[in-house]
């Protein structure tokens, strides 16, 4: 059997190099990107990152660590609408696309090497593509399998493509650290680094059973492949999300119920424009609230039929949020999310008794249309319109 | 306090009583049961939404009162030998013995028990086996969303010697008419109570002769309903919030009618309802004297099934979610079926019939609501 030939695409700082695009002002400088002083770095350039500012750092951090740096809000619509076009162009190649999120995925491009020629002509050609129509750059592993391609990337970025022939997998591989190893969080780092296991060449040359008996069968035995370079995981195409979330940190902690349903409710509108632009419905609704302490609590609740429309999510989400029975308590962060997909494709749905026929599913549909026309919230709920 | 009691009693009561337990109530009192021993034993449990009681003969030696760890209690008394039971207050401690069987189990102080709320008045009576029938067609139809309180309940209206049970979801409705025996032949009065309770009272309290209706007069601050039968009690509080007016949901003409025998049609329905998702729509395509059954569509698996059955009107298209069909003609409770349509975005409503030429029984009706799709 011929190998596979399989690449992992990761975009370089991605919502950064996209604002950097919009705003040639900023080319550059440090640019960071994160909403408000009270939340975390979503992206930072690598200007940015030479002060040691990185991704899920609390801003306040990171305006110490740069106070000359560029904070900018992050424009979530932008990126996703990047991002679609930059998986249009991975479609264009191989159909076997598996993104990981808005800025990486996997490509089989096996079947296309006869049309296109070999894993390295592709990347190129694919960075061409991705520079010539979105203006920013890319970081492309070529591998046999997933894990080794994923690593590659990792190792090439910025800009850059690094391509791991079969037989110098394990030259590549075996120097570097335990925690490389996907699957291998801090915890099972702290176990291996406990019995001097510190690099994949440690690793490989324990027994499999040993790595068995100290991590369970499951995660020892991949463990011990993955360490010599064997990964069968194929590329799934499209595989699609599994859950729609939106969350958002306030500007100062809050407390007025009033405030936060009414976040809560922009909340809704946002994840459920998102639902059925998918033609997707939910049938489980979670909220999460964090209180000014940190603490995080959630609250889901499945319902026996799915469903798509703003007002009858919110229903769930209020009275979620209202069994929660907070007595003035400060809120940081609120958020829902959405899953527990059923297809809305053949457009079937449940009549409910004594309804008008045309209802909230024709009015759903007619702000769907006109937000497709005039932008997201050109159309919304009487208590979002801002004084 | 020491008696002595059958011990498949002492299970029946118990078991009676721990239905009203919590797991977790809002007051440690109430995980017990309490035993008050008179000139006979009357169990007691309560989570203050609904509270029960039993009353079972014994052996009675001293007479006192007490208050056990109900769950224990109840799990205690299925598994004992089948010997008669002694009960003795020995200080705190209550010892059980059956036999060779023998417990010790601590008791709860009694003083922190609250006061349950006192049966109201009784208002009438009715067959316990017509009763129970009646709530098992109705609550079938009731929401489970807690979200939704008032459609979790069973709407019960009285009406001089009618009572009229109604639940829904929103997507069916099942409506249900029997007679009653009231004390006062003007009886009027509505209460709307949580369907699961009501089953509760269906599986216990109806193998016994006539059940007694309590209802608090409308006046009083508390809305309570109590049922009675022989040795048993239950009083509830009712839902707050007011069951949606469903009277006008009734078609009152149609434009198609089939009678369908429901054996076979149920066989068919689950059949090609195998190849769907429980929320995925049945289509029921009626023309002259077939109906057939299709699920499935596109790429994914398909199914199809023809029946013969008496049909008159114009041809319709409809589909319903299967399991709500299947939940319906379970519970009209007879072996042919009658549906009538008015369109297919209309309720469709099921009534039972014991002949295929007989009369419709109006009793009970089972309102459908369909499902929207697109083929």
């Amino acid at each position: 059997m011929s190998e596979l030939t399989i690449l992992h695409v990761d975009m370089d700082a991605f919502f950064a190099s996209v604002e950097e695009r919009d705003n040639p002002a900023l080319k550059g400088k440090a640019v960071v990107v994160g909403n408000g002083i009270r939340s975390v770095v979503s992206a930072a350039n690598y200007e940015a990152r030479k002060f040691g500012i990185h991704a899920a750092m609390p801003i306040g951090r990171a305006k110490r660590l740069a106070p000359h740096a560029i904070f900018v809000p992050p424009n979530m619509a932008r990126y996703s609408e990047v991002s679609s076009h930059i998986m249009e162009i991975f479609r264009s190649v191989t159909p076997l696309v598996e993104p990981l999120s808005l800025d990486e995925a996997f490509l089989d491009v096996t079947g296309a090497r006869r049309l296109l020629g070999s894993g390295r002509e592709i990347a190129i050609h694919i960075r061409k593509k991705i520079e010539a129509s979105e203006g920013i750059t890319c970081s492309v592993g070529i591998a046999t399998t997933k894990f080794i391609a994923k690593l590659a990337s990792g190792r090439c970025k910025p800009n850059g493509i690094l391509e791991i022939a079969p037989d110098r997998v394990i030259e590549f591989l075996h120097p570097l650290p335990v925690s490389a190893i996907w699957g291998v969080g801090p915890k099972t780092n702290e176990e291996l680094q406990k019995l001097g296991l510190r690099t994949i060449f440690d690793i490989a040359n324990t027994p499999r059973q040993t790595l068995i008996r100290i991590l369970g069968e499951a995660s020892g035995a991949s463990l011990y492949e993955l360490a010599w370079g064997r990964d069968y995981r194929e590329v799934i195409p499209n595989e699609v999300d599994k859950s729609i979330s939106a969350a958002q940190t306030f500007e100062t902690d809050i407390e007025d119920q009033e405030i936060i349903l009414r976040e809560f409710l922009r909340l809704t509108e946002k994840a459920t424009h998102r639902l059925r632009e998918r033609d997707l419905s939910a049938r489980t609704i979670s909220i999460k609230v964090r209180f000014a302490d940190f603490k995080t609590i959630s609250r889901s609740k499945t319902l026996p039929l799915p469903i798509s429309a703003a007002h009858e999510v919110f229903d769930v989400v209020k009275a979620l949020f209202l069994s929660l029975k907070l007595d003035r308590a400060r809120l940081r962060l609120v958020g829902i999310s959405l899953d527990g997909f059923e297809d809305g494709v053949d457009g079937s749905e449940q009549l409910i008794l004594g309804e008008r026929e045309k209802g909230w599913r024709q009015a759903t549909a007619a702000i769907d249309r006109a937000s497709a026309r005039f932008g997201q919230g050109s159309v919304r709920p009487a208590r979002l319109i801002e004084e | 306090m020491k008696f002595t009691v059958e011990r498949d009693l002492l299970i029946d009561g118990v078991n009676w009583v721990a239905r009203s337990l919590s797991t977790r109530p809002i007051q440690t009192a109430l995980l017990g049961i309490m035993i008050d021993v008179t000139n006979s034993i009357t169990l007691t449990g309560s989570d203050l939404e609904t509270s029960t009681k039993a009353t079972i003969t014994a052996d009675i030696a001293t007479k006192g009162k007490v208050l056990v760890p109900g769950r224990l209690l109840a799990e205690i008394a299925r598994a004992l030998p089948a010997k008669p039971v002694t009960f003795f207050l020995d200080g705190t401690r209550v010892l059980v013995t059956a036999g060779s069987a023998k417990f010790t189990l601590p008791t709860l102080p009694l003083d922190e028990y609250p006061n349950l709320p006192q049966l109201p008045e009784t208002s009438g009576e009715i067959p316990g086996d017509v009763f129970a029938a009646a709530i098992n067609q109705v609550a079938i139809a009731a929401g489970k969303d807690d979200s939704l309180p008032t459609l979790t309940g069973v709407h019960i209206e009285m009406n001089k010697s009618t009572i009229t049970l109604a639940a829904t979801d929103r997507y069916r409705l099942a409506v249900k008419e029997i007679n009653w025996n009231p004390k006062d032949q003007n009886t009027e009065a509505t209460t709307l109570l949580r369907a699961r309770t009501l089953i509760d009272v269906a599986k216990s309290l109806t193998g016994t002769g006539q059940i007694t209706f309590a209802l608090s007069p409308s006046a009083s601050n508390e809305k309570l309903v109590g049922f009675i039968s022989e040795e048993k009690t239950m009083t509830s509080r009712t839902l707050d919030g007011t069951f949606p007016p469903f009277r006008h949901l009734l078609p009152t003409e149609s434009t198609a009618e089939a009678t369908i025998e429901v054996g076979p049609f149920l066989d068919s329905v689950r059949r090609v309802a195998l190849v769907t998702d429980k929320t995925v729509p049945l289509r029921l395509i009626f023309s002259k004297n077939t109906l057939q059954l299709e699920a499935g569509t596109g790429e994914d698996a398909q199914a199809t099934e023809e029946l013969n059955i008496n049909y008159t009107g114009e041809d319709i298209n409809i589909a319903f979610n299967p399991t709500f069909l299947t939940d319906g003609l379970q519970a009209i409770n007879s072996p042919f079926v009658h549906i009538s349509f008015t369109g297919d975005k209309k309720p469709a409503v099921l009534t039972g019939k014991s002949e295929p030429n007989g009369v419709i029984n109006t009793t009970y009706k089972y309102l459908l609501m369909p499902m929207r799709y697109t083929s």
